[in-house]
């Protein structure tokens, strides 16, 4: 076997990813990464290209995305307005096609890594249009009657948030995997993957406040993983010190710059709300 | 490596396939193309390095879904337990027949072996487990012939068996700690009913058409052409409604005592508005509306959700749907302390209309059939909280009740 993925020195895979992971690159089929916002699937696409050293070409899907454009657009306009002024390129109907990322991905010279990003962003037939496309690596141009077709099958990486669910016959063409929250441990080697030489303290006292502060009952957005990496960050460049964040002391139970942690204004209010009950009923 | 190449001859593509079809008994939609996919796997080496490995990637396999992944964990468990044990001496070079010999040769004098053998071999030690799994319905312990802890059948954990294959045990007794799929990591997502039914089906599609309501903000070109040329000439451009989903749904649920009667129709009505809307939050409550809900039904004591968080998380723009028969004591609804489960500061009845203050777009469903609400004056006083909008919980019902959310 060629190459296997493995954990990076920015990322931590586990077991079950990398096996998803090999097996969807051995295979050349499609890998389904699905988990909450913030656990690194998106990431998940560029350390694979990473490790792998391939290079990545990524396809971010909105609600207006069509199939069509992943393989190639025929731009009817610039045509018209080329012929209305004379141009002889108009002559050639290549002229007007523009080639989506997935023709990219087919013509690529290496074989390349390509992330699908928020599959179920787009509309519900989204996945259904590209079965064949992804299942053959290959599709057909009626405006050239030309076949493009992949040399190197690209290593498709696709990511979804559950917001829509995807068709069976989809499923069935992929590997799939569900990226766990990751309990306390793998936590401590993350941050210590981004920071590394993390003070002890400052660590363990930050992971107690994350935790604790996704566990509040009712919030809008649990903070994941990039959120905590970003906290970090801050409480680092801000030199807080670990006894800051040690809560039970101090009575003071918000975290200093929760702003990182918490994304939405409601989930803040109800957050100091509840440390304002807190310590109430502590007094 | 390369004995893995070996698991496409017949004994051990035939563990396989047992396992396949055990996992479509037990409800995954696992498919050929899937089965045929694992084999693929792993003649490639991918499962060669240890049993973890390959749980892994036969889950990556054949379940697409983490709402399964419990139920592929239980299936799993049932189907390759003991493996690991043997496995311990026996390195990434096992079969899985070798794993179950090994398993034998481990634990199992001359005379038992010859026991077995006499029983059939392992494969008919495999299949009487799935027979067994089939008739065992309660859990059990002791004996000496059902599945259970503690009992002298060949199967069940904590056994006095020697051969026993081990079941659903939280930590052997002897050797390691505990599997991954033994863990149930993913117990809490498994969220599923059965279903299939002729009436969800028309249920569903009356939800579906009230689901695609909206601006109309896209253009339809059939009747933009056959207007325009019906005008004369005229450009004439037709709009119509976006088809999306964008409904959000607050289901609350009663659970328990009396409801008890009515929990598969329940069930139907849940799998279908699950996969009809996107925005769809379920909670429960017992008899009526207090202070708090809960999710999870084995922990309503420890894991209460405060009705005011409810009301703060979920806008006004959600339809509050209320399940239940409506059938309790008149002081349950009207008077505080009248929960039979705790003592309630303010009466139900005060905090069904702060909800409904909230949400203006909200219906009772109710199970009973609509000749029998006469006769109870709970019911009764229901229907005037909710303002007449408590319908029956049948297709007629549910019609009107869909009207009456639009």
């Amino acid at each position: 076997m060629a190459e296997r993925f493995d954990s990076t020195q920015r990322y931590l895979a586990t077991d079950d990813l990398k096996t998803a992971v090999n097996a969807g690159v051995t295979l050349e089929r499609p890998i389904l990464v699905k988990g909450e916002p913030g656990t690194g699937k998106t990431q998940l696409a560029y350390e694979v290209a990473d490790s792998l050293g391939k290079p990545i070409i990524e396809w971010h899907i909105k609600s207006t995305t069509k199939a069509q454009q992943g393989l190639y657009e025929y731009d009817a306009v610039a045509r018209l307005r080329d012929s209305q002024l004379g141009d002889d390129k108009v002559h050639d109907i290549s002229n007007y096609i523009m080639k989506g990322k997935l023709w990219e991905a087919f013509t690529a010279e290496e074989q390349p890594v390509l992330l699908i990003d928020e599959i179920d962003k787009a509309d519900i037939e989204f996945p259904n249009d590209l079965l064949l496309e992804l299942d053959q690596m290959a599709f057909f141009v009626y405006e050239t009657q030309e076949t493009v077709k992949a040399e190197h099958r690209p290593i498709v990486i696709i990511t979804s948030n559950n917001e829509k669910e995807l068709p069976d016959a989809f499923l069935r063409r992929c590997f799939f995997h569900y990226i766990q929250f990751p309990d306390e441990d793998t936590m401590a080697q993350i941050v210590e993957m981004h920071y590394p030489g993390l003070k002890k303290t400052l660590l363990n006292e930050a992971l107690t406040a994350f935790y604790k502060v996704r566990e509040v009952p009712g919030l809008k957005k649990k903070p994941s993983t990039s959120e905590l990496l970003d906290w970090i960050k801050l409480l680092l460049a801000e030199d807080i010190p670990p006894e800051a964040l040690r809560t039970e002391d101090q009575r003071k139970a918000i975290p200093p710059l929760y702003g990182a942690l918490l994304k939405n204004e409601q989930d803040v209010h109800l957050f100091e709300q509840l440390v304002f009950l807190d310590r109430r009923n502590r007094r | 490596m390369s004995s893995w190449c070996s698991w496409t001859g017949a004994t051990a593509a035939d563990v396989l396939l047992k396992f396949f079809f055990m996992l479509r008994e037990a409800g995954l939609k696992a498919s050929l193309t899937e089965l045929l996919t694992l084999h693929e796997s792993m003649k490639q080496g991918l499962a060669a390095e240890s049993v973890d490995t390959f749980y892994y990637l036969s889950r990556s396999c054949l379940v697409k879904d983490e709402a399964h992944f419990d139920r592929f964990d239980r299936v799993f468990s049932a189907h390759f337990q003991g493996i690991e044990q043997a496995l311990a001496g026996l390195g990434s070079e096992a079969l899985p027949e070798d794993w179950l010999r090994r398993l034998a040769e481990l634990h199992l004098s001359e005379e038992e072996r010859q026991k077995i053998e006499a029983m059939g071999g392992f494969d008919e030690l495999m299949k009487a487990l799935a027979e067994r799994l089939k008739e065992q319905e309660k859990r059990h312990q002791g004996g000496s012939k059902m599945i259970g802890t503690a009992g002298t059948s060949p199967f069940g954990a904590y056994g006095y068996n020697p051969e026993g294959v081990r079941i659903g045990q939280g930590e052997s007794r002897h050797r390691r700690a505990v599997k991954v799929w033994d863990r149930r990591d993913f117990r809490n997502l498994d969220d599923t009913v059965q279903l299939g039914t002729r009436n969800i089906k028309i249920a569903l599609r009356k939800l579906r058409r009230f689901a695609r309501e909206g601006a109309a903000d896209q253009l339809d070109l059939p009747d933009t052409i056959s207007s325009t040329a019906r005008n004369g000439g005229l450009l004439d451009i037709r709009m119509v409604p976006e088809r999306h989903n964008a409904i959000k749904v607050l289901l609350c649920l009663d659970v328990g005592g009396s409801m008890d009667d009515h929990v598969r129709i329940c069930e139907e009505l849940f799998s279908a508005a699950r996969s009809e809307f996107k925005h769809l939050e379920y909670f429960y409550f017992h008899n009526f509306v207090y202070e708090g809900f809960w999710k999870d039904n084995r922990r309503r004591h420890a894991e209460r959700i405060g009705l005011y968080e409810v009301i703060h998380k979920y806008g006004p723009d959600y339809k509050l749907v209320f399940v239940g028969d409506a059938t309790m004591s008149p002081y349950e609804i009207s008077y505080p302390g009248g929960s039979i489960e705790h003592w309630n500061e303010e009466a139900g009845a005060v905090w069904i209309q702060r909800l409904l203050a909230h949400y203006p777009k909200a219906v009772w469903l109710n199970p009973e059939p609509q000749k029998r609400w006469a006769y109870t004056p709970s019911v009764q006083m229901v229907q005037e909280l909710m303002e007449d909008r408590m319908f029956p919980l049948s297709l007629r019902g549910l019609d009107d009740a869909i009207k009456s959310l639009r």
